[in-house]
């Protein structure tokens, strides 16, 4: 696949360290502390920055929060469109009830995925409050769904993709704008 | 689409990654079972139909379980109660209830090619649920999964299928799909059991079963199937117990780390003595959880490939 590079390059790794770090105290001030926060991330990369998030919580509180990844390839609205083996595995290695939950993606863009995720979360008890945190918001909501923490909004149009990289799953730290291709492979529809 | 097939009528038509995509899904699926709330939205809306022609209880409850906990709309139609009774050609059956619009077919048959008849019938898919000697593909994807998980691999395994080898459709699906996945299948089986042709699937056939069991990783007991016999095939249970039922001595031969598997129900006392069935070794309960979660998993990636043009 021949791909010219990315249009822009909106974060890089420091960029994100530092946000990551907000977000993290911006977790401890709403929840007045941690003791009951639990972070669930959306597979791949929300489950990345899910264990990223939990070790600057761990740095601010002094303990780490419980962290769960969710895939919620079996909650989506578009299966027939978009069928894929799943391979990354749900793990929610606690109980969700009477917890606060921060859910954790990388980009927001349509708000499907969250609703799904909203859904699977939902199947495993009964949360307290669910959080929503993502690294990119990227607009172009299509249901009444928002973000309660916010790396940077990134205005963008429909044709373009937003890219987030992280070490884990890319090897890489960064949030770059590329232009959309006709299959792209990890995009959030 | 996701899987090179449309339909899962055989076992034969799989590719090695047809097989690793059902097991790994299958995996992701045994986690939603094994939650309080064992259910997801994935085929919601979707209408399955449960044809099954001959007698079926584990097979159809685990059909119908993963039926309920995908979210698809099931129908249930058996044998007696169908209009194939009433002399309308199955056939016809099919294109009717075609008519109102269903995504799926499973069927369980007693004359072999019938689900590939009911696919030549609909538009729908069809997964074949065991078609009398001759494929039950279900039940291969399960039994791999059980292997699979115990072992962590498929590749270079080496398992005895035993007793009787000409009338078992599990065995029919059972040895090409090990064979794709690189594992090596051995028949055993006293004469009279044995097919005619092993060159024909590329297996060893023997009916010496104490000098194969040391050499296997899994001791696969096939059920005697005693309804699907003509006349006397073997002389008495005690002797067929005898010569090639597992018992604690046979059970003592096998290589430390190998499994016994068996697709259900077992004849305690004739393929299988009692302590043997609830011995550690023993994963026969295994592998009818894995059924829920492998089901559930070829009728996702069946139906999810489908498209929507319904």
């Amino acid at each position: 696949m021949a791909e010219q590079g990315p249009k822009a390059r909106i974060m890089d790794e420091r960029d994100m360290r530092r946000t990551l770090t907000r977000i993290a105290h911006e977790v401890v001030e709403a929840n007045e502390g941690i003791e009951d926060v639990a972070l669930v991330g959306i597979v791949r990369r929300g489950a990345d920055l899910a264990e990223l998030l939990a070790d600057e919580l761990e740095a601010i509180e002094g303990t780490r929060p419980p962290v769960g990844s969710l895939d919620i390839s079996f909650y989506r609205d578009d299966v027939v469109r978009h069928i894929q083996p799943v391979l990354h595995a749900t793990n929610i290695p606690f109980s969700v009830d009477g917890k606060d939950i921060v859910l954790v993606d990388d980009v927001l863009y349509t708000g499907r995925t969250v609703r799904g995720a909203l859904d699977a979360i939902m199947d495993f008890g009964r949360p307290d409050t669910v959080q929503l945190a993502v690294m990119v918001d990227r607009g172009h909501r299509e249901l009444p769904i928002r973000a309660d923490y916010v790396g940077k909004n990134v205005p963008s149009a429909t044709d373009e993709d937003v890219r987030v990289s992280l070490p884990e799953t890319d090897g890489a730290m960064a949030v770059e704008i590329w232009d959309a291709e006709a299959d792209q492979p990890g995009g959030e529809r | 689409m996701a899987l090179s097939v449309k339909h899962l009528l055989d076992t034969v038509s799989l590719t090695a990654d047809d097989i690793t995509q059902i097991l790994d899904t299958g995996r992701s699926f045994a986690e939603v079972n094994s939650r309080a709330i064992k259910k997801v939205p994935a085929l919601r809306g979707r209408t399955i139909v449960n044809l099954f022609l001959e007698p079926s209880t584990r097979t159809r409850s685990s059909f119908e379980l993963a039926e309920k906990r995908l979210s698809a709309d099931s129908l249930n139609m058996g044998g007696s109660t169908s209009s194939v009774v009433k002399g309308e050609s199955l056939a016809d059956t099919i294109q009717t209830i075609s008519a109102m619009n269903v995504d799926m077919f499973v069927c369980r048959a007693s004359l072999a090619g019938t689900p590939h008849l009911i696919a030549e019938n609909t538009d729908a898919v069809v997964i074949n649920a065991g078609d009398g000697k001759h494929q039950h593909p279900t039940q291969a994807m399960l039994d791999l999964y059980t292997m699979r998980e115990h072992f962590g691999h498929l590749n270079g395994l080496k398992v005895a299928i035993i007793g009787d080898l000409s009338h078992s459709r599990v065995a029919g699906s059972l040895v090409p799909a090990l064979k794709t996945m690189g594992a090596t299948p051995i028949l055993v089986g006293p004469p009279t059991f044995q097919v005619s042709d092993p060159a024909y699937w590329g297996v060893e056939q023997t009916s010496d079963l104490d000098a194969v069991i040391p050499e296997v990783d899994v001791v696969y007991l096939l059920r005697v199937q005693l309804e699907r016999m003509g006349g006397a095939v073997i002389p008495s249970k005690r002797e067929y117990n005898r010569l090639f039922g597992v018992d604690e001595r046979r059970r003592a031969l096998m290589r430390p780390g190998s499994i016994i598997c068996h697709p259900g129900p077992m004849n305690r006392g004739m393929e299988i003595m009692h302590e043997v069935a609830d011995a550690p070794e023993a994963k026969v309960l295994d592998q009818v959880t894995a059924g829920v979660a492998t089901r559930m998993a070829e009728m996702y990636l069946l139906l999810g490939g489908e498209g929507v043009a319904h």
